[in-house]
Parts: C-alpha cells; structure tokens; sequence
C-alpha cells in the first residue's frame, strides 16, 4: 500500500475549482513533483496535504492513518516554502531547534540533532547568525534543514529554488536529492520547473486544470507524453496539426500533415489529431540528401547546443544540433531534415481528452 | 590620502531654510526663553525678579507635592500606554485579516478619534460616563448597580478618555510592522508542531515588538505631555504635570516655576523616548535592519 495518498481530493473557492477530484499514490520513500503552470491546483494541493487549505472533497492519508481533518501543527509534515519563511528574530540554530522543541526534546540531544543537521545542510558554523546576515542559498539550506529537524515523515516542498539563481538552482537539486536518497524521506515538490522536476523525481504529476494529466517517471513523461498540455509543458517540441490515416498493417503508423504523408509511432486515433517532433529528435544533413529539405532561418548558440528554425513545406521546425564539431550550417543555408518515424508522437487534437 | 580643500554644498542647506526658520523661530526660541524663565525668582508680591537662581528645580524635586503630580502622570502614561498594547496589537491582527471593503471601513472607524476635536470628544466622553450620563443610567436601569460609579474626575475616566486617542497611534504603528510579516512564517510555525497560541508568542510577537515597542514611546511620550483631556475629565483634584505647568502659569501667576515644570517634563519625556530607543535598537539591530 502507498504511503502518502489523496483521493478523491479537491477544492474549490466559490465558483473556481482549483483542484479536481485529485487522486494520487506516493510510495514510502519516493520523490514526486507536482509540475503545472501557475493555477494548475499544485500549490493547493500541497497547501491541502500541509493542513494549511481545508478540502472540499476527498481524503488524505499517511501510513494508512486518515489526516484528511487533523490540524497542521498536528501532521508532522516538514514544508519548505517558497519564501523560506525562517523566523527572522531567531539565530539559525534556533529555527532548527524550534520544531523539536515543540516536541519536548531538550538538552544534549537536542543539541546534538541541532548539529546534525546543520551538517547534513553543510553549514556548519553558522548556527548564530540571523537569517539576515546569510546569503539567499545559506538561508534555503536552513530552510530545509529546520524541515528535516524533526524527522518528518513527508517533506513538502513549495517552489524552494524559485528564488534562486541558475547556478546555485542546479547545485540544489543534486545535493536536495542526494539528501533525500540518504534519508529516504517521502517528498512532495511542487513546481514550475520543469528541469527541477525531471532531476530529482522518481516520478512526475503533470497538472493542469486542477488535475493530473499524466504520473509517469521524468523519462516517460518526457519521451512519450500522454497529453498536448504534457508534450508542450515538458520540454521544447514541434507541433503540427495532422488528419489521422487508417492503419494498414504496418509496424508504424501514418498521418497526413498538409500534403505531406508522414510515418509515425503507432497510434490508435481517428480524424483531427496532433502530431509531435522534438528538436533533439531531427537529424541534420546537406541539401540533397534525403529528407525534408528546408532553409535555416535563424541560429542561436545555445553553449551545450545550436538551437536552428528550418523553414520546410511543414512549416518552420525547431531543429537542435549537439555543440560537437563547429556548425557547418549557416543562417540561409539548405538542409536536409530526418528523424526516426518512432520519434514523432500522435496526440488525439481535443485538448485533455483523457489523463 | 591627501585631504581635498573643503566644499560647502550649500544646496541642502538651502532647501532646509524655510523649514529650519520655522523650527528657529517657532520651536526653539520659545524653549530657550522658557528654559531661562525658569531660572528666575519669583516673588508673591512682586512677580518676576531679575536674580537667577535654581530654587524652582530644588522646590519641584523636594516638595512631595510635585513629586505626587509627576508620578501620577508616569503612572497614568504607563497605564494608557499598556492599555493600548493590550487592546491595538490584537485590534491590529484583526484589522490586517479583514478584507476589502471591511478593512477600510474598520480602519478608518479606529483612525476616527484622530479626527475629532479634542475638547468635543472629551465633553463627549464626560456626558457617557457622568453620573446621569449613558454609561450610569443603563447600569441603573439593568439594576446592575444601585448608585451611579464615579467615573468623571476619577483616574479611571481620564484613562479610558486618553486611550481612546492613542490607540490609533498604537495601531498605525503595529501596522506597519504587521504588513512586513510573511504569511508563510505562521504557517512555517504550525507545521513544525507549534499550537496556534505558541506561534503567536513566539513567532508573531516577537517580530511585532519593534512596532509595538515605537508605538509605546509615542503613546507613552503624547500621554505625559496631554493637557486637554487631563483637565476636562481629570478637574482639579486629579492635576498632571501638564495641567499643573498651567496652573502655575495662569492661576498663581508664577511663571518661572511653570517653566520649570514644564523643562523638567520635557527632560524626562526626552530621556525616556531615547533610552527606549537605544534599548530597542540594540536589541533588535542584528534581527530586523534593513
């Protein structure tokens, strides 16, 4: 059985529904991100399983254990929120210690837990100052020490690298992981970021509309998304409007964009559907190779890769080149565009027929 | 480094002029001359004399009389002031939680003292709380009590009177202090396991407290100095230092005294706004500057 689970979960405030009959099991251990856009029903969702946000539908339950009307200061949750919220008039130790001491521990073990996650955050040493006289990521890492403190058994997390800088961001995913992994620490993070949640999730819960379109690990997600919303959200795709072909006994399937007849992954769809390339998926090659040939129109150097608009007959494609050799391509200049008919995914075009 | 030659820039001086006129002529002229009156001897029969002396500063520190009326008016200005602590800091939750419409409305009921003329609300509050006033009448009525409460010229009435003016000082100064405050913090609190009533002592308080602390210097300092309502609702028996200072002036007719009193309540207000304001700033400087 799942550790964390919401069923049936949902809110509205008057006539907005911000979250929508949401259903979704955590296993012990595990690292979900709840990925959408603003309004999307993430934060709330997050705030209802905090205690913060009163259901209107639903239930949530830990170990089995119904919390759906307990009080927050009743859940042992830890939450780090998007502003920090550390208590400004305490030294770093003491926001770290306030929790445990809620919890009646005292003396040398509570100095020595104090410690210790200090340590676990990497900052030792600064267990005196106020949280004013630390730097942005000195005071995240506070933050999510003083969640950790009191040994929760689900650690929340409201959009805590948004105030970060890119930098520091991608360091804090790889060290917020780790330090999950070692805890093995239930957690829920909500984002917008669709790189924070691909790096450290064991699975993603893309939202949208107050639900979840799609649950699957960052990699299927990613590679075959489950929903126009989804393939759009994650990550950069090509887009084509396409009238579905009957199948005719062939391992792959077949679309229609324009004039053009295309192969694609297997599909098992009717009439107006959406057809999906990603940029990293098309191939390169000279002008007169076989492929759908088209002129580049603009080139960004991106540092990890060259990101190209190819005008072709299917319109303008965004095609990226891995940062290897120096491009040969020029803006202006003739190329041949391939990829693998597998690559390209059909989507049924009605907006979120289905999760 | 090699010391440039100096530059005046007169360009501020300039725009403080009118102002710095102002303050010169208005403020600080009438305080030097007070501060000299009160250096001088008086005589019952012959008024003001041309000798200096410090007998009026001796006559105020000695005489229990003085002493009596200066430690009524601290008492009082204490009083009001913990008063208004206890009633604006939780007027002011209240206030910051209201939305809209409500807010504004509630808001400018609180401030509304501020725009009453003192002596009508002060003859207001003496016709509620006289002895055939509104407050009596209804206690009789209800027959919770048989024989009117004293209220007017009682240090009671004066009090109630006096914090019904501060307390908007008291709230507009909380105020500021409140819309600082991160929503997310009381929910930071509650999730590490603190019951609502700890997070309010131990996290909202204390992040409230250099507000509440800059209120009480203005409410504490404003009580100490009050004139009109003392007089109107305090009458003769119940003299402050301030209304005493007036007596001296108009009544006896001895000014140098007045002035004394009056620099010896301006020196003791003076000492205890900047000891509480270097309390305060030492304090709290590592924790809210900036």
């Amino acid at each position: 059985m799942s550790f964390l689970s919401l069923k049936g979960l949902g809110k509205r405030f008057g006539n907005f529904v911000a979250v929508d009959q949401l259903d979704l099991d955590v296993e012990r251990g595990e690292f979900i991100s709840l990925l959408g856009p603003s309004g999307c029903g993430k934060t709330t969702t997050l705030q209802m399983v905090a205690g913060f946000i009163e259901p209107s539908s639903g239930s949530i339950s830990v170990a089995g254990r119904d919390i759906t009307n307990l009080r927050p200061e009743k859940r042992g949750m830890g939450v780090v929120f998007q502003s920090y919220a550390l208590f400004p008039h305490m030294t770093v130790e003491q926001n770290i210690a306030f929790g445990l001491e809620m919890r009646g521990v005292s003396g040398q073990q509570l100095k020595s837990r104090v410690g210790d996650t200090l340590s676990l955050v990497r900052l030792d040493g600064l267990g005196q100052r106020y949280p004013r006289q630390l730097s942005g990521g000195q005071r995240q890492r506070v933050a999510i020490a003083r969640a950790l403190a009191i040994q929760p058994e689900v650690l929340l997390l409201d959009e805590p690298m948004s105030n970060l800088d890119a930098k520091l961001r991608e360091e804090m995913h790889i060290e917020m992981r780790a330090i999950q992994k070692h805890l093995n620490i239930t957690t829920v993070l909500v984002t917008h970021d669709q790189v924070e949640a691909m790096t450290m999730s064991d699975r993603i819960a893309v939202m949208y509309g107050g639900r979840i379109v799609q649950l699957d690990t960052p990699y299927n997600a990613y590679e075959h998304p489950a929903s126009n919303f989804a393939s759009t959200f994650l990550g950069k795709t090509n887009k084509f409007d396409a009238q579905a072909l009957p199948a005719e006994n062939q391992p792959s399937s077949r679309v229609k964009i324009g004039s053009h007849t295309l192969e694609t992954a297997p599909y098992r769809l009717r009439g107006t559907v959406h057809a999906y390339i990603r940029p990293e998926k098309i191939r390169l090659s000279p002008a007169g190779s076989p492929g759908l040939s088209g002129k580049i129109k603009t080139r960004l150097f991106l540092g990890t890769l060259w990101m190209l608009e190819v005008e072709t007959e299917l319109g303008l494609l965004r095609v990226s080149a891995p940062n290897q050799d120096p491009l040969s391509h020029n803006e202006g200049d003739l190329v041949s565009l391939t990829w693998n008919p597998r690559d390209m995914q059909v989507l049924p075009a009605a907006e979120e027929a289905h999760a | 480094m090699p010391s440039l030659p100096a530059r005046i820039n007169w360009v501020p001086w300039l725009f403080s002029a009118p102002a710095l006129a102002v303050f010169v002529s208005m403020l600080l002229t009438p305080l030097v001359l007070t501060g000299l009156l009160s250096l001088y001897v008086f005589d019952g029969m012959r008024g003001i004399q041309d000798t200096l002396t410090l007998h009026n500063f001796v006559e105020i520190f000695t005489d229990s009389y003085y002493l009596e009326i200066f430690t009524r008016t601290a008492a009082m200005s204490a009083g009001v002031t913990f008063i208004c602590i206890a009633i604006g800091v939780p007027e002011t939750l209240i206030l910051s939680r209201m939305q809209g419409r409500w807010k504004s409305i509630f808001l400018l009921i609180v401030l509304a003292p501020l725009l009453i003329s003192v002596i009508v609300r002060t003859l207001g509050w003496s016709i509620l709380l006289g002895a055939n006033g509104l407050i009596n009448q209804t206690l009789l009525e209800l027959g919770i009590v048989d024989k009117p409460i004293r209220m007017v010229f009682t240090m009671t009435g004066v009090t109630i009177a006096m914090v019904h003016v501060m307390v908007p000082f008291m709230i507009m100064s909380v105020w500021a202090t409140i819309q600082k405050l991160d929503p997310q913090i009381e929910q930071a609190s509650l999730s590490l396991g603190a019951s609502r009533l700890k997070t309010f002592f131990q996290v909202i308080l204390p992040q409230l407290l250099p507000g509440i602390l800059s209120g009480s210097i203005i409410v504490f300092a404003l009580s100490a100095s009050a004139f009109a309502t003392p007089a109107l609702l305090g009458g003769r028996k119940l003299k402050v230092v301030a209304t005493a200072a007036y007596d001296e002036f108009l009544s006896t007719l001895n000014w140098p005294l007045g002035a004394a009193i009056v620099i010896v309540l301006l020196v003791a207000n003076i000492i205890v706004i900047i000891g509480c304001n270097r309390w305060v700033e030492n304090r709290f400087r590592a924790v809210f500057e900036g």
